[in-house]
């Protein structure tokens, strides 16, 4: 995927493999690895098949989390919450092999200047990638700590020209097909959502990759945000849209619960999730099974960052 | 079925109920355990499933037996499988209190390797306030705790003894409680999972033909009851 998205840049559009012979070898290998039938090698193909990669000119940034080990990394890609490929959070490493991350476009639409529609490779290379490591918090109560590649949004935002009008970004994630597998009451496909000021914030990350590889697809390839001091299900996988409007999006996890899952959702230990207390976290960034529960940060350890962003409002009524 | 066949039989069922504890622990000392991303998430899921899908098999003896003839040795077993229920049951809330409550294990170990034996009860303590709050906040905890206490009753009045102390009818009654149980464990299993996943349903949807089997028993008999009842009065 990513040695095509760099072709682009450098050789003539007639020499780049047309659409079809492409997708054609990918229905044949696809049909190679049915044919291989049994189970242990089906397991292990996808995998091999769809490796993540490398992501070249990498640029470090200071952005790192010094007090915490970093998440192995193939513990970051079999643990995730893509209920697009299953509700059991080893589902989406096995189930989402299916997303076709080849050809993909981002439109970006709305109330901006100038609307446009993206191909992967322009956005990849719209700006130098960086790797930030980040804390990951899942409302879920455990975290992780990811370096993440990407670059800012606010970089891509700059480049449309939002409108004074344009209050909130809204994101929308992949429409995928195996949908009768989902659960009841959502309606796909998933969509986010950011005020302007924290879609801006510096923080906020446009995302390519992890661990110097691009995203794996249950990681939610090929693009997505990372948003470090909210919780994980603001940062929306696999965008297709990204749509500048005026008034509050709804949001995907907010029509389900709204009493559970707020817009605003930042990091705060002192807002319990009805359920569960929000105050500790399972830190996953070992491989032992004995789990260090460490106390949860304001706005994930970003509050410097992202605090005054908030100021004099009610963070209980705007969890 | 011959006691001797009875008891060999046994023998199998109890390495069976023994496997998932005993797969468990291999894949703790072959390290897979701690490779899985959330090793607690899965001891705590593993360990409730099991305590789940013991209770349910428990319970699905009495209908299966009355609606296959050749079944009725069954009954020997249920005791035996509602103890393993409860057994994965003491699992799953031992992995609540040692491992997810925050209680720091190693610390723990290293206390006692250093012969203060008092280690242990400190760390319980340091965790303590927390599960308490959750204890008192938390509607799915108060209504697990509440099945695992049906459990631990049923559990300690389950020998033969307590029976014949009890009286047939006082230790029936109390044994309905079983009932209840499982119908919290299947509460507490809902109100766990996120909006909108649907995977308690599977559980819950055996346990309401395992509770509507036992409604048609009882309708039935009733109905039998009445036809049976003048002809008593007659004789």
């Amino acid at each position: 995927m990513l040695l095509l998205s760099d072709r682009e840049k450098e050789i003539a559009s007639s020499e780049i493999t047309p659409r079809a012979t492409f997708e054609a070898f990918q229905m044949n290998r696809r049909q190679v690895m049915a044919g291989l039938g049994a189970a242990g090698l089906a397991a292990a193909l996808p995998r091999a098949a769809r490796a993540e990669t490398k992501i070249d000119g990498l640029v470090t940034t200071s952005y790192a989390v010094p007090d915490r080990d970093t998440t192995p990394e193939a513990k970051a890609k079999s643990y995730n919450n893509f209920y697009e490929f299953g509700e059991d959070k080893g589902d989406p490493a096995k189930n989402a092999h299916t997303l076709k991350t080849y050809p993909w476009d981002v439109k970006v639409e709305g109330l901006v200047a100038k609307p446009r529609t993206f191909q992967f490779g322009e956005l990849f290379h719209l700006q130098p990638m960086q790797q930030r490591v980040y804390r990951f918090r899942c409302v879920e109560a455990w975290s992780m700590v990811i370096p993440w590649d990407g670059y800012p949004l606010s970089e891509l935002i700059k480049l449309v020209e939002p409108t004074p009008k344009a209050k909130f970004v809204q994101f929308i994630s992949v429409a995928n097909s195996s949908q009768e597998e989902l659960p009841s009451g959502i309606d796909w496909p998933y969509t986010e959502g950011l005020r302007m000021d924290e879609a801006m914030n510096p923080l906020t990350l446009l995302t390519f990759g992890s661990y110097g590889q691009t995203l794996a697809n249950q990681q939610g390839a090929p693009v997505r945000v990372i948003v470090p001091w909210k919780y994980g299900f603001k940062s929306a996988k696999s965008i297709v849209k990204i749509k500048f409007v005026d008034k509050m999006p709804p949001t995907t996890w907010n029509e389900l619960a709204a009493s559970e899952y707020g817009f605003y959702s930042n990091v705060n230990p002192t807002v319990d999730h009805p359920r569960w207390s929000q105050a500790h976290e399972r830190l996953l960034n070992t491989n032992s099974i004995f789990p260090k529960v460490v106390p949860t940060l304001m706005f994930n350890g970003y509050a410097d960052q992202v605090a005054s962003m908030y100021a004099g409002m009610d963070l209980k009524k705007n969890y | 079925m011959s006691n001797r066949t009875i008891a060999y039989v046994k023998a199998v069922v109890h390495v069976l109920c023994l496997l998932p504890a005993l797969l468990l622990l291999r894949m703790y000392f072959n390290g897979t355990l701690a490779l899985e991303a959330d090793p607690v998430n899965y001891i705590t899921h593993f360990t409730g499933n099991w305590a789940l899908w013991m209770l349910l098999g428990s319970l699905a003896i009495t209908p299966l037996r009355r609606l296959v003839a050749g079944l009725s040795w069954a009954i020997r077993f249920r005791r035996m499988i509602g103890l393993y229920a409860f057994f994965y049951a003491t699992l799953h809330l031992l992995t609540y209190v040692l491992l997810f409550s925050g209680y720091d294990v190693p610390a723990a170990m290293a206390g006692l390797r250093a012969g203060h034996l008092s280690q242990p009860w400190t760390q319980l303590k340091m965790i303590w306030p927390t599960m308490l709050d959750d204890l008192r906040k938390r509607k799915f905890i108060q209504v697990g705790l509440g099945a695992w206490t049906i459990l631990l009753v049923l559990a300690v009045t389950s020998p033969q003894r307590v029976l014949r102390a009890m009286g047939g009818k006082n230790w029936a009654r109390v044994h309905r409680l079983v009932y209840l149980a499982a119908a919290m464990a299947c509460v507490h299993y809902w109100w766990l999972v996120k909006t909108g996943v649907r995977t308690p349903w599977k559980v819950t949807a055996v346990l309401t033909v395992l509770l509507l089997v036992r409604l048609g028993f009882a309708v039935a008999k009733r109905a039998k009851g009445r036809t049976v009842a003048p002809a008593a009065v007659r004789s």
